[in-house]
């Protein structure tokens, strides 16, 4: 991935003692999703419209809107993820963005990696403006961007 | 009420504003008519893009007899730091909850 790229998403990977299957259920059965994520009405289907919900901020009511983009068990799942208002500031700002779910078997268990996308898509030239200029401003980025490699 | 993030991202969208943030950013404090000569930009376009940073926090200005001084405020771009890390932070603590999911679960 470029920096660039890195930059306008971000990514967690970790490897869990589980294997793809069973992390499959949890992220495609719903009961299973609010357990860990949040309340939704996820439909395990390529295409499929779903919702979120987040806690409401400002003029938005928290509902995240979804849509199934890619459906491949037990390794690939992709779903679009929009919400927010233009009234808010950091939190239930405005995002067109997409989620997307990697599960890789490694001994032992399952390389589980998610990558949130989108950030900022929309404004391409402002992060093409940030990591092209000025040390201290892409230092700072990357600080923020690294937190959100895991461990 | 335009949010900040998208201020700030409106703002550098434009390359003449980008480039005045960037020369600011660089070069430290500035006037108009420095930032004007050279640009290819007439002085009231200039006046007219820092005025649209200022607003989104990009800068600040220091009028100075018939002169306004502008320099950069690199923390303006902190909503969009804020907005990711924000999300990374959600994200780390529902990877955790995952996990103890996962090890709740039957295999």
């Amino acid at each position: 991935m470029s920096d660039e790229a890195a930059l306008r998403s971000i990514v967690v990977e970790r490897v869990m003692p589980h294997p793809p299957e069973k992390i499959w259920r949890a992220l495609t059965e719903a009961r299973l999703i609010e357990q860990w994520l949040m309340k939704n009405d996820f439909v395990p289907r390529l295409g499929a419209r779903f919702t979120f919900a987040a806690k409401p901020m400002g003029d938005w009511d928290g509902v995240v809107h979804c849509e199934v983009t890619e459906f491949d068990p037990p390794t690939r799942l992709a779903y679009a993820w929009r919400g927010g208002s233009r009234t808010n500031r950091a939190y239930g700002a405005v995002l067109d963005s997409v989620v997307q779910w990697t599960l890789t078997p490694e001994p032992g268990g399952t390389r589980v990696r998610m990558e949130h996308s989108g950030f900022g898509a929309q404004n391409r030239a402002a992060f093409e403006a940030m990591s092209g200029g000025w040390p201290r401003v892409v230092e700072r980025l990357e600080q923020a961007s690294r937190g959100t490699t895991g461990p | 009420m335009e949010s900040a993030t998208e201020a700030v991202f409106r703002s550098l969208a434009d390359p003449t504003r980008r480039a005045l943030f960037e020369r600011l950013a660089r070069e430290g404090e500035l006037t108009v008519h420095a930032l004007t000569e050279g640009s290819g930009v007439s002085q009231p376009a200039i006046s007219k893009h820092l005025g649209v940073l200022k607003l989104a926090g990009l800068v600040r200005d220091r009028p100075a007899g018939r002169e306004t001084h502008y320099r950069a405020e690199p923390q303006g771009l902190a909503p969009l730091i804020d907005w990711m890390g924000l999300y990374a932070a959600f994200w780390r603590e529902r990877f955790d909850r995952l996990e103890a999911l996962l090890n709740r679960m039957d295999p």
